[in-house]
């Protein structure tokens, strides 16, 4: 069953008429419906391209955390081989909202971990929704020292409403591991890849995106604080997440314009969710090209290099008006 | 540097566009309720004088209290992208922005400054919550940047004063961004061995404290300030829970293991001093008296006009 969004209903009324049509006709041998099907197979094709050659900031933001989007854990499976999870921050727990481990891209042994959201109820609240503890950070960090001291690549996906905001998180510093993980990103002396694959929610996403190659999928967002955070603290209505979204400049289309990001990773039309393999390709295709090439460009120190002076040059143009 | 345009012109502004003094001459501390005369509260650093309640100070009163005989000259910090993302909620960025700037006759929401301290040269860093609630923007990330520039060049410590309700929000994704070019800035420092302190300030919250603030080689906390990532209400509203008194402020914080010290603003200075002497390998400061402003031999420009006014200041504390 397809879940629609809120702005998907026409669709969902067209492509629902369609399957009725279908349903009457194994009902009814005599009838013959397929012209009719056909025609609304059609329109319902046509109403999703016009839907999605334009999406607004709001409805980006909806397709980022659609449910049946790709998750972390669906590109390690299908992209890597030999994925070897490796658990726990050697301090307090193992965050089950990272995950990570070793694995091969292609033949390239690398290091690849991300925030999972989970799929189902069970899955979500082990996940806990994607929102990582400090243990998460920490597991982030002790990921990247194994990374540093073998020269292997880092890969990272992002996919997080944001760090978790609970009592025994703030009692363990998740302040300081988000710190602590970021500088040890832009201290790693292998390649470092990016991909925000939905959601990057804020200080919890900025600790896996801080690469030499950060690349967005078409539909994905990124973005200081949540839509609906924003309204309600600027706004005072966190009704407005509309404007807000429009006023962040959360999309992938603008984050490239600003130069936050390098590369847009394009989605099927309909998006990630409707074509989750191929969106998955996609992506895999983008990360052996973008490895292959940093891999090429540059070793060691200069990598380090490259990545600082990215971050210290970012932000000297902005939008056109 | 002029210190005519770099420190009197500024303050007079900014006497300027404060409010009109008699509603100033009394200020009541939020805590005990006691009515605190404003000479009387400048002189005690705008700590209340009754409970220690430390209230907010904007950066060039700090500095004042801080460097040796008020003296300081201020490091530049370039000019970010105006309004990169045109950005517009109920107002426009920069008629917030322009807001803030009349109100405290700042430029932004950070002073950076170089001078001396017990005779001890350091650059200074300090963030104005009065300036759009001392929001992290491209301003505050050129200005942790040229601190840490300025300080690798001069061979000095940095000491950082964070206050600030997290990134700016104006500034969309450019004010997250803040938070690994600030992390820059301080492996800049940490690579050519300079010591980096912190001194963490109510409030000090958000992208903020996920950054430069929590990367320092010692963290000091003024007493009570609210550190934390995620704001009580948030958590309040996540957990549904009420959360226990002093959770999340400084003492809480250095019972669990993220700070070093929390210490009162009136110490502070002796503190940073003896800290930042032992990490650089200097002898211990001279308190007491020194020698009379004629007596010390001739330093080169800046450092001779804050020695000028270090024994005054040593005499005092």
């Amino acid at each position: 069953m397809t879940n629609y969004l809120e702005f998907e209903k026409p669709l969902a009324e067209i492509e629902g008429k369609a399957e009725e049509l279908r349903a009457m006709a194994r009902a009814n041998e005599e009838m013959d419906v397929e012209k009719e099907a056909l025609a609304l197979d059609r329109k319902a094709e046509d109403m999703l391209g016009d839907l999605y050659k334009d999406l607004t900031a709001w409805r980006k933001c909806q397709v980022a955390r659609h449910p049946d989007r790709p998750h972390c854990k669906d590109y390690i499976e299908a992209l890597f081989t030999e994925y070897t999870p490796l658990a726990g921050d050697r301090n307090f727990a193992d965050d089950h909202a990272v995950m990570g481990g070793l694995a091969r891209l292609g033949d390239v042994p690398v290091v690849v971990m991300g925030q999972e959201k989970g799929n189902d109820t069970k899955s979500r609240i082990e996940r806990n929704f994607g929102m990582a503890r400090p243990e998460g950070y920490r597991k982030v960090i002790r990921l990247m020292d194994l990374a540093d001291r073998f020269n292997l690549p880092v890969i990272m996906l992002v996919d997080t409403p944001g760090a978790y905001p609970g009592k025994g998180a703030e009692e363990r510093g998740q302040s300081e591991a988000i710190a602590r993980a970021t500088e040890r990103s832009l201290n790693v002396k292998s390649p470092v890849i990016s991909v925000i694959i939905g959601e990057g929610g804020s200080g919890g996403a900025v600790a896996l995106a801080t690469a030499n190659t950060v690349m967005m999928l078409e539909h994905s967002i990124y973005s200081v604080i949540s839509p609906e955070g924003c309204a309600s603290i600027l706004w005072k209505d966190a009704e407005k997440m509309r404007e807000a979204a429009e006023a962040l400049r959360l999309t992938a289309q603008d984050l490239k314009e600003l130069g936050v990001i390098d590369r847009i990773i394009s989605e099927p039309v309909g998006g990630a969710q409707r074509a989750r393999a191929d969106t998955i390709a996609a992506v895999g295709q983008a990360l052996e090209v973008e490895l292959t090439a940093l891999m090429k460009k540059a070793k060691g120190d200069a990598l380090i290099r490259d990545r600082r002076k990215k971050f210290l040059d970012m932000g000297s143009k902005g939008l056109a008006a | 540097m002029n210190w005519i345009s770099n420190y009197v012109r500024p303050r007079i502004n900014s006497l300027f566009s404060r409010r009109e003094v008699p509603e100033n001459l009394w200020t009541k501390c939020p805590e005990c309720g006691t009515m605190l005369f404003h000479r009387e509260f400048a002189d005690n650093l705008h700590v209340c004088t009754n409970c220690d309640h430390h209230m907010g100070i904007i950066p060039r009163d700090r500095f004042a209290a801080l460097f040796d005989g008020g003296i300081f000259a201020e490091v530049d910090v370039p000019m970010p992208t105006h309004d990169p993302l045109h950005f517009k909620d109920q107002k426009k960025y920069p008629d917030r922005m322009k807001a803030a700037q009349k109100g405290t006759g700042e430029r932004e929401a950070m002073l950076v400054a170089e001078g001396e301290i017990g005779r001890t040269p350091i650059i200074a860093a300090a963030q104005d919550f009065s300036f759009m609630a001392g929001s992290m923007g491209m301003y505050v990330g050129n200005a942790i940047i040229a601190a840490a520039e300025r300080a690798v060049a001069t061979k000095r410590p940095l000491v950082l004063f964070s206050a600030a309700g997290g990134a700016r929000m104006q500034e969309g994704i450019l004010s997250l961004m803040q938070m690994p070019r600030t992390t820059v800035a301080v492996q800049m420092l940490k690579e050519a061995g300079l010591p980096y302190v912190v001194v963490l300030t109510h409030p000090t919250t958000g992208g903020v404290t996920a950054s430069y603030a929590m990367l320092g080689d010692v963290h000091i906390a003024e007493p009570n300030a609210l550190i934390c990532f995620a704001g009580p209400r948030v958590i309040e509203q996540t957990i549904r829970e009420k959360l226990p008194e002093g959770f999340q402020r400084a003492e809480y914080l250095l019972d669990h293991g993220m700070l070093d010290r929390v210490t009162h603003r009136r110490d502070m200075k002796s503190e940073l001093v003896t800290i930042l002497r032992m990490l650089t390998g200097q002898t211990p400061a001279v308190a007491g008296d020194l020698p009379k402003p004629e007596d010390v031999p001739a330093a080169p420009d800046a450092v001779a006009e804050a020695a000028t006014g270090a024994a005054e200041q040593v005499d005092e504390a």
